[in-house]
């Protein structure tokens, strides 16, 4: 980052009072989407405020939290660290798309209601896209206490202290048959 | 909106990037994002104009070329680190990548954004500097090498030129009979480290130390090579209580002051620590390789 850090903006800065606004076309939860956006808003502003997707939270804003965690192209990213337009062409997935149609849960979300692995639910959209990005990714997730805890260390919960979290993680691999041939 | 105004632009080529950034008295580019789009958010950066860099094609990918890894611009941390080619040319890459923020930060964040961001504190720059790479900075003169031990000059402060971009960062591959290190103290994983150690020695034939690179992060105000310890290091037969001392004389590079997170003398026995470990682990994995 080579901007005027900790600088007061330029006259001729602050004068500019309009945002330019530039046409973004993208795939959000498979429909296709062309929006005109100013380009400083935020991928998880531009979800929530202009297609009503309500389901990605967002908590800190600065890339702490992991609640407005979505997937960008297939790889689970942070939208309040992504502008909008930095989306142009690209396919996100929300926690919209997750269940199915019909309101069958996905595995994962079924383990998290199984395991309890919410109390207020407002950090569980943000976990759900990473667990999911994370099983898509990894042909074999590590499944260990370790493996998962680093799995889910870029995401906070203030309400469960995280083991029926981890639970249900390792219920979900279960469930998706991600933990290897049954043993015995 | 959280950032303040400014405006956007996506080149799609080097020279249209660089064209755009002499249009303006302060540019930011984006790569990925991690770093800049906090500080927008904080309204702590306020650059008339972002270059956003993700339409320009001959920034993206990794690739080994001979002896040397070549990290476009665009590349992103977890691809890089999930290279099995990166992996088997350099080890050291993907032990370090592991420690930088959190897989979904390194999904979007990219290696040579981290180069060129020179947070004192990454993990990045000082595997850049232990392992000796080097940046290729473009700017409208023309193009030019920055050697590692030239770039850092303050934290995220650089030697690169307001009108340059990097292109490209090289790294080398792991040299012969050579063991691989990184280790660092964070108190919650994933958070900037209050001290992180890189560490590299090479061993002769018949097994003495012919010469070792340390770097480490979070201590001062740039990542720093730690040559005292080096010095301590090349030559001898790399004895317990050699190694020891290398810890020891680490400490005199730590010039970081009492912060909010730690203190000066806590951050000292922190990289005494991981001297003395990054040395024992990197020595038994050249061992292994002789």
């Amino acid at each position: 980052m080579t901007g005027r850090s900790a600088e007061a903006p330029s006259a001729e800065a602050s004068e500019r009072s309009s945002d330019p606004r530039l046409l973004l076309r993208l795939t959000v939860n498979g429909a296709e989407i062309e929006r005109e956006v100013s380009p400083r808003l935020l991928l998880s502003d531009f979800l929530r405020h202009e297609l009503g997707l309500t389901g990605t939270h967002v908590g800190c804003e600065q890339g702490v939290c992991g609640c407005c965690t979505v997937m960008i192209d297939g790889r689970a990213a942070r939208s309040c660290l992504a502008l909008a337009v930095q989306a142009d062409g690209a396919t996100i997935r929300t926690i919209e798309d997750v269940a199915s149609a019909d309101g069958t849960l996905h595995p994962i979300q079924q383990a998290f209601q199984e395991c309890h692995g919410l109390q207020c639910g407002f950090c569980t959209p943000g976990f759900i896209m990473g667990v999911l990005s994370h099983f898509e990714e990894a042909r074999m997730p590590d499944l260990s206490e370790d493996g998962i805890r680093e799995m889910l260390s870029g995401n906070l919960c203030r309400c469960t202290g995280y083991q029926h979290i981890v639970a249900a993680v390792r219920r979900a691999a279960r469930l998706m048959n991600l933990d290897g041939p049954e043993k015995g | 909106m959280k950032p303040p105004l400014f405006d956007y632009l996506a080149p799609v080529s080097v020279e249209e990037a660089i064209a755009a950034r002499a249009r303006y008295q302060s540019s930011a580019l984006l790569a990925g994002g991690q770093s800049l789009i906090p500080a927008l958010n904080f309204r702590i950066s306020h650059p008339e104009a972002v270059i956003d860099l993700k339409g320009i094609e001959s920034l993206r990918g990794v690739e080994l070329q001979g002896s040397e890894i070549v990290i476009g611009a665009m590349a992103r941390h977890r691809e890089v680190e999930l290279d099995e080619a990166i992996f088997k040319a350099n080890p050291l890459i993907r032990e370090t990548l592991g420690h930088v923020a959190h897989i979904v930060i390194r999904n979007r964040g990219t290696v040579v954004g981290s180069l060129a961001h020179g947070d004192a504190a990454a993990e990045m720059p000082a595997l850049f500097l232990a392992t000796g790479g080097s940046v290729t900075a473009r700017g409208p003169g023309g193009s030019r090498e920055i050697a590692a031990g030239e770039l850092y000059r303050f934290h995220l402060t650089t030697s690169l030129e307001p009108d340059e971009l990097v292109t490209e960062a090289r790294i080398p591959a792991l040299p012969a009979r050579t063991g691989w290190s990184f280790q660092e103290f964070a108190r919650r994983r994933g958070d900037y480290a209050l001290a992180g150690v890189c560490a590299l020695i090479t061993l002769e034939a018949s097994g003495a130390c012919q010469g070792a690179r340390l770097s480490a992060c979070g201590i001062a105000s740039t990542p720093v090579r730690l040559v005292k310890a080096e010095e301590v290091l090349t030559g001898t037969s790399l004895e317990t209580e050699t190694v020891n001392e290398a810890g020891r004389a680490a400490c005199a590079h730590v010039t970081a002051p009492d912060d909010n997170q730690t203190t000066s003398a806590f951050r000292k026995q922190l990289v005494q620590t991981l001297v003395t470990r990054t040395i024992t682990r990197a020595l038994a994995r050249a061992r292994a390789r002789l």
